[in-house]
C-alpha cells in the first residue's frame, strides 16, 4: 500500500534496477520510514494511534511495500490491506488518514529516487517507471479495500435495520399487530408484505392491525403501498384494519385525492385494537379488585 | 383434466389441481353453476392451495363464477391462497374485489355458515 522506489547505479535493464530500487529502499528503511512518520504527524494523520501501533504498522506497510516491488507480486499487499481496512473502519479511521498517509509514504519515496538519480535524469525516468506503477496498484488495492469494507459494513447493517424494522406481533390468538416505524419505499414495503403474508398463514390470523404512527410521511405512493398490503391480506382472508394516520397525514390524503375508503382505518392504535376485538368477537372486561390482587 | 367437485352438505367444494388450463377453469364454471341447481347448494367453496400462480384469466374466471354462483343463489368463498401466489396478484392489481376469501377449507366452511347466520337473522329481522 505505498510505493517504493530506488536509485542504483549501473543497473541494466528493468530488473537489474528494480533489485537496485530495492536494496536502495532496504538500506534506507530507517532514515525513510522515520522521514514517512513524521509527515504524516505533521499532516495530523496518525491521531489517534500509540506510538508502539504507529512503530508497528510503519514497519511492516513498508516492508510490505518493498516486498511488492522485489517480487512483483501483490498478494502480501492485498491481504495486509482487507486486514488493515477490517481493524481500520472498525475502529473509525478516516479514509483521509489511510490514503493521505500512503500518499506521503509515495512522496517519500519519490523525493527519496530523486535525490539518489539526481545526476543522472535518464535513469531517473527509468527508475520511476519501475517504481511507479508498482506504487499506483499498491494504492489503489488499499483503497479498493477500504470502500469495500465501508460497504461491506453498509450492507449488514441495512440488513439489521430491515429485520429490526417490520416485526409481527401476535397479541390474541388470530390477531396479529404489525407497526411500521420509519419511511416505507417501494423495496420496504414489498418485504413487509411479505412477512406479513407469511405470518398471516403460519399464526392463521383473521385481523391484522397495521399501525403506521411511526412513519413519518403518507403520501400517495406510501398509500398505494399500503393497499396492496391490505389487499394480498385479504386474499389470504385476514381483515385489516390501518391505524395511526395522524390529523396532518389524514387531510393531505384527503387533500391529494388518495382514496382510502376502501380501506378500515381507526385513529389509533387502541381503536384499533378495540376494532379487532370486536370482528373477533372478544370483550374485554375489567376485573374488580384485578390491580390489588396483583400487586399483592 | 376436470376439476373434482364435493359435496359436503349444502356446500360444494371444488379443488382446483396444480397446472390446471384456462379451460379447466372455464368448465369449472359450468359444472359448478349446474351443481349449484341440481343440489340446491348454498355455498361453494373454490380450493387453489396447490396452485402456484393466479393469472389475470383465472382471477377473471374466479370471479365472474363467484358472481354467476351468486345469481343461483350461493355464497362463494376461495381459499387457500399463497402468500406468495397473493403477492404476485396484488402486484398484477388482481384484487378479487367482493370476493370472499379466507385461509383454508375449515375457514372457508366457518365463513359460509357466518354468512348463512347473518342471512337467516336478516330474514328474521325483516
Amino acid at each position: 500500500m505505498a510505493k517504493r522506489n530506488g536509485n542504483a547505479q549501473g543497473a541494466t535493464g528493468g530488473d537489474g534496477l528494480r533489485q537496485e530500487l530495492v536494496a536502495h529502499l532496504r538500506e534506507q528503511r530507517e532514515s525513510l520510514r522515520q522521514m514517512w512518520v513524521q509527515q504524516m504527524t505533521a499532516k495530523g494523520l496518525l491521531a489517534g494511534l500509540s506510538k508502539q501501533e504507529i512503530e508497528t504498522e510503519s514497519i511492516t506497510i513498508y516492508d510490505t511495500c518493498v516486498g511488492c516491488l522485489a517480487t512483483g507480486q501483490y498478494e502480501s499487499a492485498q491481504v495486509y490491506a482487507t486486514n488493515m481496512a477490517e481493524r481500520g473502519v472498525l475502529r473509525g479511521m478516516t479514509s483521509e488518514q489511510i490514503i493521505g498517509g500512503l500518499l506521503t509514504l509515495r512522496d517519500v519515496y519519490g523525493r527519496s529516487l530523486a535525490e539518489r538519480y539526481q545526476r543522472d535524469l535518464a535513469r531517473l525516468s527509468a527508475a520511476f517507471d519501475v517504481y511507479e506503477p508498482v506504487a499506483n496498484k499498491i494504492l489503489s488495492i488499499v483503497a479498493l479495500a477500504f470502500i469495500e469494507e465501508r460497504e461491506k459494513v453498509v450492507r449488514e447493517q441495512q440488513v439489521a435495520i430491515r429485520e429490526l424494522s417490520t416485526p409481527v406481533l401476535q397479541v390474541r390468538d388470530r390477531l396479529l399487530i404489525l407497526p411500521i416505524v420509519g419511511i416505507i419505499d417501494s423495496v420496504r414495503a414489498r418485504q413487509i408484505t411479505e412477512q406479513l403474508l407469511r405470518s398471516i398463514r403460519s399464526a392463521r390470523a383473521k385481523v391484522v392491525v397495521i399501525d403506521v404512527t411511526g412513519v413519518p410521511n403518507v403520501d400517495s405512493r406510501v398509500a398505494g403501498h399500503l393497499v396492496q398490503t391490505v389487499d394480498a391480506a385479504r386474499l389470504l382472508g385476514a381483515r385489516v384494519i390501518v391505524s395511526g394516520i395522524a390529523p396532518e397525514i389524514a387531510q393531505t390524503l384527503v387533500t391529494i385525492g388518495v382514496d382510502l375508503t376502501k380501506m378500515n382505518t381507526v385513529g389509533d392504535l387502541q381503536g384499533g385494537l378495540d376494532e379487532a376485538d370486536r370482528l373477533l368477537g372478544y370483550t374485554v372486561v375489567k376485573m374488580d379488585g384485578a390491580a390489588t390482587a396483583s400487586q399483592g | 383434466m376436470r376439476v373434482p367437485i364435493l359435496k359436503q352438505g349444502t356446500y360444494l367444494i371444488a379443488t382446483v389441481q396444480a397446472g390446471a388450463t384456462d379451460t379447466d377453469f372455464l368448465k369449472l364454471r359450468e359444472d359448478l353453476l349446474a351443481m349449484v341447481g341440481t343440489i340446491r347448494a348454498r355455498g361453494v367453496i373454490i380450493d387453489v392451495t396447490a396452485l402456484d400462480v393466479l393469472d389475470s384469466f383465472a382471477s377473471r374466471s374466479l370471479k365472474s363464477l363467484a358472481q354467476m354462483v351468486k345469481l343461483r343463489g350461493a355464497d362463494t368463498v376461495i381459499v387457500g391462497i399463497q402468500p406468495e401466489v397473493a403477492f404476485a396478484m396484488i402486484q398484477l392489481g388482481l384484487t378479487l374485489p367482493g370476493i370472499a376469501t379466507a385461509l383454508d377449507l375449515e375457514e372457508g366452511l366457518l365463513t359460509l355458515r357466518e354468512r348463512e347466520r347473518e342471512r337467516k337473522a336478516r330474514a328474521h329481522d325483516s
